[in-house]
């Protein structure tokens, strides 16, 4: 335990030491402090059924932005070190394929968090500014934030598998980008399939994240998301674990 | 401390290391030499948990490298051959993380990052980045990694390539002394290191161990095939024929010093010593003759013997 918080302190910190995830950050903020501008604007317009945090979370800005930035975060984690060839000093020290793993992984999850903390203040602003509710109950802050956090434990769990697959950075960045691409579309797929049968609207639905989000910011609780979500993390960490402990027999 | 048997690595089509067998006692300074591509990397790399096996086995203390990898891995300081580190860490923050992960935390992390530091000479950089040192700094850097965790067995892999002369003095001295207190196996191509500071050399040629023994009796076993070294002033032409004729002597070559004075040297077969008849030989003809000695084999020699398998 105590050797996984050791790793665990070095890969957070690694996040902070370098230029990368403050350029992200600022550039993070800057989109979805856009995105939250428009979305006010755009409701500014006239009546309109969706609340501020509907809004927010389901605009091209916010997806463009969140499914963009994940591969940034995790192309690192496992690339670099196999690149700099300090993963042998790393793993020559009695420590646990597992624990490497799992540290990376939650130091990105962290970052992550960090990430999207920030936004929290631009409800609290616009609730002491406009003295109005953004959403009207807890439930779609809740409902959203939680969904996000979720999806995000997924898709960054494909961009620690794709860079324990490669030694190179940018490699690792577009396979997990083109994955969670292909995932995300999914939901789509409905509006470029003529004759769409109910049972694959069903069945893309349960898929999409578009879905997902759109449901949860308005506060609706779906047990259904939150198990394929965390069963697909699950999945893929122990695939990410397994492919970090080949590397040894296709050196 | 190391035992090694039969163990065998393949590469995607080669063979790094063919059926190496060897064992390396508490408290011996070895050697492993060989020259580049030889299996030495990939032989510590295995020994350190780092790779494993394609067959065979290793075991360091008693523990399998294989089954039981974190008891060896807490038992072995490695150095690899390229030091790579954290470059956006401090030297100070990188011993106390690397002693963590080693298991060393509180009070006597403090106190073995100190030690270490001492010991190879960190304390004027201890507050520089990683990624601003130089070469000699990193080398020591991952010398001190090593040390941290006080292990039982040190695997240095080229210790002082990359190095200055200065540094190179410093850190064959350390590992002497660490010599004292440490089973140590380190890899180089610089045979005067080995001659220094090790008491037994493993050569290892296309994967396999190619000898095994101390420097010295390395040397010797060239050496009673060996060769003669003498100065004599005469004809070229007359010499060579007249030192053929001699029994025992493989091999002549004349080379022309200043005066007509010639240096003569010889190949003799094991066994023969042609050293009193060449001394008379040249008063028969009133040859002056002013030196006439046995070569000072170098391990070097022994090296290019075993691993080329060619002449003397």
């Amino acid at each position: 335990m105590l050797t996984f918080l050791t790793l665990l302190n070095r890969e957070i910190r690694a996040f902070f030491l370098s230029p990368v995830a403050w350029v992200v950050l600022f550039f993070f903020l800057l989109l979805t402090g856009f995105n939250f501008y428009a979305g006010v604007a755009a409701l500014n317009r006239g009546p309109s059924e969706v609340t501020v945090v509907e809004a927010f979370f389901n605009t091209i800005f916010f997806w463009f932005g969140f499914i963009l930035v994940l591969p940034l975060l995790t192309m690192r984690l496992f690339s670099e070190e196999y690149k700099m060839g300090t993963i042998e000093p790393l793993m020559t020290a009695p420590v646990r394929d597992s624990q490497v793993v799992l540290a990376k992984y939650l130091a990105a999850v962290f970052f992550f968090i960090v990430l999207w903390l920030p936004s929290l203040l631009y409800f609290v602003v616009f609730q002491q500014v406009t003295k109005l509710d953004a959403a009207g109950a807890a439930g779609p802050y809740i409902g959203a934030y939680a969904m996000l956090l979720l999806i995000g434990l997924f898709y960054l769990a494909i961009g620690c598998l794709t860079s324990a697959m490669t030694r190179n950075q940018i490699i690792a960045a577009v396979m997990s980008f083109s994955i969670i691409a292909l995932l995300f579309f999914t939901g789509l797929l409905t509006f470029f399939i003529l004759s769409v049968t109910p049972a694959l609207r069903e069945l893309t639905a349960y898929f999409s994240a578009l879905e997902h989000m759109s449901e949860a910011s308005r506060g609706f609780f779906d047990t259904r998301p939150v198990v394929f979500y965390l069963s697909l993390t699950a999945f893929t960490l122990f695939l990410t674990f397994h492919v970090f402990q080949s590397r040894r027999w296709r050196s | 401390m190391i035992k090694v048997e039969g163990l065998t690595k393949k590469y995607a089509g080669l063979t790094a290391i063919h059926d190496l067998a060897f064992t390396v006692e508490k408290g011996e300074i070895v050697g492993f030499l060989g020259p580049n591509g030889a299996g030495k990397s990939t032989t510590m790399r295995i020994l350190s948990c780092y790779l494993p096996a394609t067959s065979g086995r290793a075991s360091v203390a008693g523990f399998d490298v294989a089954s039981q990898s974190r008891e060896v891995r807490s038992r072995v300081g490695y150095m690899p051959e390229n030091v790579a580190l954290y470059p956006e860490m401090r030297v100070q923050e990188y011993l106390e993380y690397r002693a963590a992960l080693k298991g060393i935390r509180g009070r006597t992390n403090r106190q073995r990052v100190n030690a270490v530091k001492e010991l190879c000479g960190l304390r004027d950089v201890e507050r520089k980045l990683v990624g601003a040192l130089s070469k000699g700094y990193r080398q020591r850097v991952g010398l001190a990694d090593a040390l941290l965790h006080d292990p039982d067995l040190l695997i240095l892999d080229e210790p002082t390539i990359g190095l200055d002369p200065n540094q190179i003095r410093q850190v064959r001295q350390l590992v002497r002394d660490l010599g004292k207190r440490h089973t140590i196996l380190l890899s180089t191509h610089i045979l005067t290191e080995v001659e220094m500071t090790c008491s037994r050399v493993l050569i290892i040629n296309q994967g396999r161990i190619a000898a095994s023994d101390t420097p010295e009796a390395l040397a010797g076993r060239v050496r009673t095939a060996g060769g003669l070294r003498a100065e004599i002033r005469a004809p070229a032409a007359g010499l060579e024929s007249a030192l053929a004729a001699l029994a025992g002597v493989r091999k002549t070559e004349i080379l022309p010093l200043e005066d007509g004075w010639h240096e003569c040297r010889l190949r003799t077969d094991a066994g023969h010593d042609p050293r009193a008849e060449i001394a008379r030989l040249a008063a028969e003809r009133r040859w002056p003759l002013r030196e006439l000695g046995q070569e000072q084999v170098s391990l070097e020699r022994v090296f290019a013997e075993i691993t080329q398998a060619g002449e003397i």
